[in-house]
């Protein structure tokens, strides 16, 4: 899960990482009394979960809080690369002397954490890696060992950090890695990481990705979950257990096991190019594929408006085809009245004639049963298009 | 011979005594697999019967190693004790680790990897996230059904458990001589390039499928291992062409992160190293059976 700034911030000062005060408001008026509390110039900043805030117009200054109120009118509101700005951070405007950068991330082609930091901070450092890739320092980090004073010192030694803020960087580098360990982070980057006229290192933005595996571990995380912007349908899904996401097209898509039902939304987006179709989600029902889940995925995609037929792709492996051909036939019992769109099935696997017999001998009217997958998409596609 | 896992594999169970491990072990006898215990810190001494076969339970893996001569542990512990189980394992230095949980903390992954490099890597991980190895006829680590393929030539090695199964099935009539599936995790123990490197060095396998996915670059640098090292055919998959950037798609490793880690540049790294790649499973198929066919 992708933090807001606003939330990685929080993060970052509850481990002791400086970052500079700031409210957040949902509203012009709010934004105006936080500016007043300033009593200073502040920044109105966009909350939304992408980059390039700037550029869209997504941050903005305001010398008083009458400003304030008229710069966050203008950014609430704003679609930036298809993220509806809901929130803006408005905290005291700072004089920037220099611009760092600096990450924790996963490595996985090394099977590890690495380190990134640059003194050349403030723009997008894909940009750094690609141009000036000798001003990125890359420094592998051993997970047992972890990050401390020695091996921070390191890494600001080998990004060529000043001499005059080396100390305070080393110490944002051990927090930050006690951050991105505490809070069981993939994650963790400061996009400028700035000093100020003053000399003091802070924490000017900042970026966190939690690995949601480890919830179990962290039940203050739920709280950061933004259940307003979150997929009406993928929240629905995420509630039953089931890994569904929305995706922009017209035929719904049901199968088990991830790797599976991608090769599913690509043998579905091949088949309906002819017909301009493109698959409208992807949902993984997993192993077991009782009737019970079948009933609530295929529920998830049928509130799908835009969703016109459905292909349910299914391997049967641990759970037999007969097992999720009587899947399917309770699931639309149970479904009733509200399955109204066509249904393209196809089993393989073990025990499939089996399986093919129970869907044959329910003979229900919304079910074609089809060999093989890419017959089942052409199917699945061509329906859809014929009922747009 | 077949690779990691063959007829001499003795094979013990951790978390045997669990809902997913009874169902498993079960299944496993049933396919053949010597599994001569489990590991269960809670009700060692007990013993425990599988439909006609008692396996004993054991406290810890090492007890278990010493009692009957294991050599091959399968891990169905929850997430959070999965960290635990797994240095254990390593610290009996046992020769193979199958972790099958899904759900593990990336962080504890990357502990007990390390950890696993720190102590000379005398155990070899599979996994976490993955449905385990199968050699057709020999043995059977995890639970991949052992009814979908015999024992043939090909072998296969992939991110997916469902597309591994979808794959044997295409390809049952020539059969495999180990199918692996690696896991769908971003951090995982044994790579499609250990796989590729040792069916290369294995008398039984004259082909090899490759599966692979969206998220990260072990396709890309297994494309390039192929090309500079591996003789014999190779076939590729890559699924998720039509992925949106910046979602997980079911394994916690699926995800295009901006420009990196798309289906696109890993079938272009693949084909670059004169790997065929198809552009479903069933045209994968179709690709290696002509292989097959002209051998």
């Amino acid at each position: 899960m992708d933090l807001y700034e606003y939330q990685a911030k929080d993060l970052f000062a509850a481990h002791g990482v400086p970052v500079l005060p700031g409210d957040v408001a949902t509203n012009p008026a709010d934004a105006k009394a936080i500016a007043a509390k300033f009593g200073q110039a502040v920044v109105v900043k966009a909350q939304v979960k992408t980059g390039g805030r700037g550029k869209a117009g997504g941050v903005k200054l305001a010398s008083t809080a009458e400003e304030t109120e008229e710069k966050a009118k203008a950014i609430l509101g704003l679609d930036i690369k298809g993220h509806i700005v809901h929130r803006v951070l408005v905290t005291p405007a700072s004089d920037i002397a220099e611009e760092y950068y600096f990450s924790f991330l996963l490595d996985r082609a090394n099977r590890t954490f690495l380190a990134m930091a640059s003194v050349e901070g403030g723009m997008d450092i894909e940009e750094v890696a690609a141009t000036k890739p000798e001003a990125l320092a890359k420094i592998h980090i051993d997970a047992i060992k972890g990050v401390d004073q020695a091996k921070a010192t390191e890494i600001a030694d080998a990004a060529n950090f000043p001499a005059e803020v080396k100390d305070q960087v080393v110490d944002v580098i051990v927090k930050l890695w006690e951050t991105f360990v505490a809070e069981d982070a993939t994650l963790v980057e400061v996009n400028p990481l700035v000093r100020d006229p003053e000399g003091k290192v802070v924490a000017l933005d900042g970026k966190v990705t939690l690995d949601e595996n480890a919830d179990f571990r962290h039940p203050a995380h739920a709280e950061l979950v933004d259940k307003q912007a979150e997929n009406p349908l993928e929240a629905k899904a995420k509630e039953k257990g089931l890994n569904y996401v929305k995706l922009d097209g017209e035929v719904g898509i049901i199968g088990n096991g991830a790797g599976l039902v991608m090769s599913t939304l690509d043998v579905v987006a091949y088949a309906g190019e002819q017909y301009g179709v493109k698959p409208a989600n992807f949902l993984d029902i997993g192993g077991g594929a009782s009737a019970e889940v079948m009933a609530n995925g295929l529920d998830v995609i049928l509130g799908d408006e835009a969703v016109r037929s459905v292909f349910v792709n299914v391997f049967g492996g641990i759970t037999a085809c007969d097992a999720v051909a009587n899947g399917i036939v309770k699931a639309l019992e149970i479904l009733g009245d509200s399955a109204t769109k066509p249904l393209v099935v196809r089993l393989d696997g073990n025990n499939v004639e089996e399986g093919r017999a129970i869907l044959a001998e329910a003979n229900h009217p919304l079910v074609t049963v089809v060999d093989t997958m890419d017959n089942a998409a052409a199917k699945a596609a061509e329906l859809a298009a014929a009922g747009v | 011979m077949a690779i990691f896992l063959n007829e001499n594999s003795k094979v013990i169970v951790q978390g045997m005594t669990g809902a997913e491990g009874t169902k498993h072990t079960k299944r496993m006898l049933a396919s053949g697999t010597n599994i001569v215990g489990g590991v269960n810190p809670r009700k060692a001494g007990e013993k425990v019967d599988f439909d006609g076969t008692v396996l004993p339970v054991f406290g810890t893996v090492k007890e278990a190693m010493e009692a009957t001569g294991a050599n091959v542990t399968v891990i169905f512990v929850p997430p959070a004790f999965s960290k635990a189980a797994v240095v254990e394992a390593i610290d009996a230095e046992i020769e193979l680790a199958v972790v099958i949980t899904e759900g593990i903390p990336v962080h504890d992954t990357a502990y007990f990897w390390a950890h696993a490099v720190a102590t000379g890597n005398k155990t070899r991980i599979i996994g976490p996230n993955c449905p385990g190895i199968i050699s057709p006829g020999k043995s059977n680590a995890g639970i991949i059904p052992a009814n979908i393929a015999g024992s043939g030539k090909i072998g296969l090695v992939s991110k997916s458990g469902t597309l591994t199964y979808q794959m044997m099935h295409e390809l049952r009539d020539f059969g495999f001589s180990t199918a692996i599936g690696i896991g769908g995790d971003p951090i995982i123990g044994t790579t499609h390039i250990d796989a590729l490197e040792a069916f290369e060095a294995d008398e039984d396998t004259v082909a090899i499928v490759m599966i692979g996915e969206i998220g990260g670059d072990a396709e890309e640098r297994a494309a390039a291992y192929i090309k500079e090292n591996v003789t014999k055919p190779v076939v590729g998959y890559v699924a998720g062409f039509t992925a949106p950037e910046g979602k997980t798609m079911g394994h916690a490793g699926a995800i295009v992160s901006g420009s990196a880690g798309t289906a696109q540049a890993k079938k272009e790294a693949l084909e670059a190293a004169g790997v065929k790649v198809g552009k479903t499973p069933s045209e994968t198929a179709a690709l290696m059976r002509e292989i097959m066919n002209a051998l």
